[in-house]
């Protein structure tokens, strides 16, 4: 039969990844839309779990399903017990819940255990073209695979434990392309510090991102997931890049890729998914990327941030009100002039590790800077890898000998003092310079201040024991 | 859930942008198990000091924030993490509404799935409700979101969008659970047809 040629109206990945994941269309509704794999961990969990008993439901899919624990597992020694009863009790129900429903689970002696986003990819789970959620606004990680990845809360956990289907609405589609090279000692991380400057930690609200441009290309999978991880920074719940052969490279013979003949059929659908030429996004910036200096924040939100030689800004020159006064309050809860650059200013702890940064290539990184040099005396300094996978092959790298030997802590894996409840805390009024996601007041523990910024950058400000320019120890 | 009626109620001001779901409630707080029990922690950091005691010049330890059933935040309200524990808290408080010009994506998801009502309004309300409050502090409004309708105190009213599901989700008190298992033909349907992507019990 001759077919009728349909003129098919060009469409970005972002719409390409929505369209093949609509279950059903009713009026009066939000879309039905398939979710192809389902992180869950200790924290956002419980709730939904005591849902599904009390309706008596089962998990739909536990084999698109996983289990970890990362938010209040303790990174000290695993074969110590948990002291904090509470983060202890937790945990233990979070394993029998995967036992109970059949869920797979990565314990905390498992050889798979980690941050979820940083397992997912490393374990081949994260593919291109899927959607993948989990109960954490970090989720957009995966995005850096071409899926389309987003948090979600408790109540829409459960939704996906026992449907494995979640009602959504469209999102918009914001383009943010990356032209040029980056300059020695700028990265990923101040890539994405710089957008969310621009466009403000509300920039994305309602948007999904594509990360896109010759910039973007030239990045590892690693960089890719530290630039998506942060999209919820920038407001957008999604942010992803399109496959290309990096990707594939990267995913090969990863333990739940898809092998043989499945590859190959795989590789066939992800080879269409980017955006087609001609889509038409809602919203759009250009970054510059040889213009990028290394980035960090000065603020109590993500997007209070700056080049790292510019002024702190002057709230006076603020017109708006209550902007004025928000920035004011950042001010004084980070007890900071404006005006004058962060650089030199003392600090008290480093951390690096998180979702955002502590994968191999960021411990690569920061051990560079630290190769041979000695961790300020006033600072205190905590390695975390991002998974027992990471750490273990940053150890066969020699790489923990490089960071204790420079006078850092090295700790096993975990979100750790990224979200501060497991214990690895700053202390009411001490700086840090972390690689993670947030500097929310309070947001790595009561009453301390955090500056963001790369690995490279917090490891030169660990040897100094100020706010550093790591170009200058390049 | 119970069904969303319209209430008239004073307002606890709190004009600050972009509160984040670490202080609305932090990170500290979710190591439970249950919902129950939030309440007393929102804002706990602006709420309480070293010791754990209220600061008294904090609107929600003042009787006019103790009275109010509607919290009128700045501009995206809600930023940050997905923790449900947010919503939660606020509610258990006591708020059943949330006024601002703008909220984050995953927050207002959540309150909506919880029957906490998230009211964008725009820059000029929103200015003239903080102004009627430095006038008033025990100024109100009324919540009708059968009509998505806010009365301002000075009896004028303004429409509110909002979601056509979970409006009708909230005034029928009913859940999106429900809804989505009844499609589960058509989920099964399309796994049928969906391409294997993945087996985590491999």
């Amino acid at each position: 039969m001759q077919s009728q040629k349909v003129t098919e109206k060009p469409r970005t990945i972002i719409e390409k990844v929505w369209d093949n994941h609509i279950v059903a269309e009713r009026p009066g509704a939000p879309t039905l839309l398939y979710i192809d794999l389902h992180l869950v961990h200790e924290v956002t969990s419980p709730q939904a779990f005591a849902g599904l008993r009390q309706r008596g439901l089962k998990v739909r899919r536990p084999d698109l399903t996983i289990g970890t624990t990362d938010h209040s597992i303790p990174t000290y020694d695993r074969s110590l017990p948990i002291l904090d009863k509470v983060a202890g009790a937790q945990i233990a129900e979070f394993e029998r819940n995967c036992r109970d429903f059949g869920i797979p689970f990565f314990g905390p002696h498992s050889e798979k255990q980690g941050i979820v986003h940083i397992i997912g990819p490393e374990q081949g789970l994260t593919q291109p073209g899927m959607t993948v959620v989990c109960g954490d606004s970090h989720t957009a990680t995966h995005g850096a695979f071409g899926a389309l990845a987003f948090g979600i809360g408790t109540s829409q956990v459960e939704h996906v434990l026992a449907t494995q289907c979640l009602l959504q609405s469209r999102s918009k589609t914001f383009e943010v392309r990356v032209e040029g090279t980056l300059k020695p000692g700028v990265g990923a991380k101040d890539i994405i510090l710089n957008l969310i400057s621009r466009i403000g930690i509300g920039g994305g609200t309602g948007c999904v991102f594509e990360y896109s441009g010759s910039a973007i290309r030239s990045l590892s999978m690693e960089e890719r997931m530290t630039i998506c991880n942060m999209s919820i920074e920038g407001g957008a719940r999604a942010g992803l890049v399109a496959p290309d052969d990096t990707t594939y490279q990267y995913l090969a013979g990863r333990p739940y890729a898809p092998k043989g003949a499945d590859w190959d059929r795989a590789l066939a659908l992800w080879r269409r998914l980017p955006t087609d030429p001609g889509a038409q996004f809602d919203k759009r910036i250009e970054i510059d990327a040889g213009a990028l200096e290394p980035m960090i924040t000065f603020g109590t939100n993500p997007g209070m941030g700056i080049p790292i030689s510019a002024p702190v800004p002057d709230p006076a020159a603020v017109s708006d009100p209550l902007e004025r006064e928000s920035l004011g309050k950042a001010l004084r809860y980070m007890d900071l002039p404006s005006g004058k650059p962060l650089l030199g200013h003392p600090i008290n702890v480093v951390f690096i590790g998180s979702c955002t940064n502590s994968r191999i290539s960021d411990l690569r990184a920061a051990a560079n800077i630290l190769r041979g040099r000695k961790v300020n005396p006033k600072v205190r300094v905590m390695v975390v890898p991002g998974s027992q996978q990471v750490k273990k092959q940053a150890q066969e790298e020699g790489l923990d000998r490089i960071f204790k030997e420079a006078g850092a802590d090295w700790r096993e894996a975990g979100c750790s003092m990224c979200i501060a409840m497991n214990g690895d805390q700053l202390a009411p009024g001490e700086y840090s310079v972390s690689t993670s996601n947030r500097n929310f007041e309070g947001r790595q523990g009561k009453g301390g201040r955090t500056f963001l910024a790369s690995p490279l950058t917090a490891a030169a400000s660990a040897v100094t024991g100020v706010v550093t320019d790591v170009r200058t120890l390049l | 859930m119970e069904k969303f009626t319209a209430f008239t109620s004073r307002l606890a001001p709190l004009p600050i942008d972009n509160i984040d779901t670490d202080q609305i409630i932090p990170a500290r707080f979710l190591k439970t198990t249950s919902k129950a029990g939030l309440g007393q922690d929102l804002f706990y950091d602006w709420r309480y000091d070293a010791d754990g005691n209220p600061k008294p010049d904090f609107i929600l330890n003042r009787p006019e924030g103790r009275a109010a059933q509607v919290l009128l935040a700045g501009d995206n309200f809600g930023c940050g993490s997905s923790r449900e524990h947010a919503p939660w808290a606020l509610l258990q408080y006591g708020f059943r509404a949330v006024i601002s010009t703008s909220f984050a994506d995953i927050f207002r998801g959540n309150a909506l799935k919880n029957s906490l009502l998230p009211v964008v309004v725009s820059h000029d309300t929103h200015k003239a409700l903080f102004a009627a409050l430095e006038k008033d502090p025990a100024a109100t409004v009324t919540v009708d979101l059968a009509r998505q309708e806010l009365t301002l105190p000075d009896g004028s009213a303004v429409q509110f969008p909002i979601d056509e599901f979970a409006k009708h989700c909230m005034l029928e008190g009913v859940d999106e659970l429900g809804y989505i298992l009844q499609q589960s033909d058509e989920i099964a349907a399309y796994e049928a047809k969906r391409a294997l992507t993945v087996n985590t019990l491999a």
